[in-house]
């Protein structure tokens, strides 16, 4: 099938980027990570001041201008928004939180997991938990609204955002970060970052991939199609691993990681949870806020927000593992999310559809 | 009611509540359906689903709009 194949091609080249942006200078197991990158942003920017990650991500651009690119092509660039704008921009916010606990997106995951990083397996059990989690609140009517349409300009922001943060990384400015040391003082020449940024953003624009979308498919309607593209996404990353002599097998020693297993598996729980009832995982949301998508748009500036919070007072993981306060910031937004999910499910009523729209039967 | 086609507005709404309502009316309806929805992703994703339940899918775009016709 030609959507199959899109996607294990999408999900293909990912896996190929991800290491090679490793050998082109991102730090290890680094290659592609959005929360990491819109962390590192954040510190570019100085809005936290943990000076080992800050730098400005070009990637972040190219999969922006990417998507709004090729949805300008395509014709699917829609200015839209109204669908709980404040609740998106506080899941982005909490997406954030346990991804950096765990230390990765999704992404990082897959690609951590491809390297022979098995801390990564237990986060992948805790996001399977939380996909599962909110499939179940998904069954019960959660919603979190309609959109509407907006007036283009709207849908212009994130694009022009993005644009401005690449000229910024470009121009370097004496008021931008960037780091002396540490995991955000590696990274791959600016084009290349650029360019695999904008052939991410193109290739994810149009296949629709996403990582938490893979496992939550296979549970809720039984359609592996988007899981095709992560394990193609897996598969290349760990023969381009193998290639590049990147493959170290275990628990300990492995690249901006650490072995707490408990806070692994919670702060992926929590990705997982927050990502199904934002309909995506974080790079899905980054495109979306391409193709116009204002909730999308807040949902990134939520995961901007949450990694300033996270490094501004020291809640984020490391390699020394989970600080106590962060601990308790997983948990807190792990209830956070219940709440949220609970508030807004409908409950279960058995026929949802149908009962939500008597005014369309017609014969 | 079974020969009822019932109308699903999804219109608006992001994967994979489209696809969660249409699901939901397909459990609970042995008739067709039409659904409602106004972007591409939705529009793919709903007729890949019916498709796959074995069920016949039109779909008609109006400005921007998708009118996916599910029939049984």
């Amino acid at each position: 099938m030609n959507e199959n194949r899109l996607v294990i091609i999408t999900g293909a080249i990912m896996g190929f980027l991800g290491v090679f942006l490793v050998f082109l200078g991102n730090a290890p197991n680094y290659g592609i990570c959005v929360a990491c990158f819109i962390r590192d942003i954040a510190g570019g920017l100085g809005l936290h001041r943990a000076e080992v990650v800050q730098y400005i991500r070009p990637e972040i651009s190219g999969f922006i201008l990417g998507s709004f690119i090729i949805a300008l092509v395509a014709g699917e660039f829609r200015a839209r928004g109204g669908s709980s704008p404040l609740l998106r921009f506080i899941l982005g916010f909490i997406v954030l939180v346990g991804a950096l606990i765990f230390l990765g997106c999704p992404l990082r995951m897959v690609l951590r997991l491809a390297a022979g990083d098995l801390n990564a397996l237990v986060g992948l059990g805790g996001f399977i938990v939380g996909v599962y989690a909110g499939i179940i609140f998904l069954h019960r009517g959660f919603s979190l609204g309609r959109n509407y349409p907006l007036g283009s300009s709207s849908g212009y922001v994130i694009p022009l955002f993005a644009l401005g943060l690449l000229l910024l990384v470009i121009i370097r400015p004496a008021f931008i970060f960037f780091s002396e040391s540490g995991p955000g003082s590696l990274y791959a020449p600016i084009l290349a970052s650029l360019l695999a940024g904008l052939v991410v953003g193109v290739l994810v624009q149009r296949s629709r991939l996403c990582m938490g979308g893979g496992i939550r498919d296979t549970f809720l309607i039984k359609d592996l199609h988007l899981l095709y593209g992560t394990l193609a996404l897996f598969v290349v990353a760990l023969v381009s691993n193998l290639a590049f002599g990147y493959f170290n097998l275990g628990f300990a020693d492995q690249p901006i990681a650490h072995t707490e297993g408990v806070w692994n598996f919670t702060g992926m729980l929590v990705v997982g949870f927050g990502s199904v009832l934002l309909g995506g995982c974080p790079i899905r949301q980054v495109i979306m806020s391409g193709e116009g998508d204002t909730d999308a748009g807040l949902t990134f500036l939520g995961m901007l927000t949450g990694a300033a919070f996270m490094h501004n007072f020291g809640l984020a993981a490391s390699p020394a593992g989970v600080p106590v306060n962060g601990k308790i910031a997983v948990v807190v937004a792990l209830i956070a999310l219940v709440v949220i999910a609970v508030s807004n499910s409908t409950v279960s009523v058995p026929s949802g559809a149908s009962k939500e729209v008597p005014s369309g039967v017609q014969k | 009611m079974s020969d009822e086609i019932v109308t699903i507005d999804a219109r608006g709404k992001l994967c994979p509540e489209p696809v969660v309502l249409t699901r939901k009316a397909m459990n609970s309806l042995s008739g067709g359906m039409l659904v409602l929805v106004d972007s591409p992703v939705a529009k793919e994703n709903v007729s890949r689903l019916a498709t796959k339940q074995g069920y016949k899918v039109t779909v008609d775009e109006v400005n921007g709009e998708y009118k996916i016709n599910i029939a049984p």
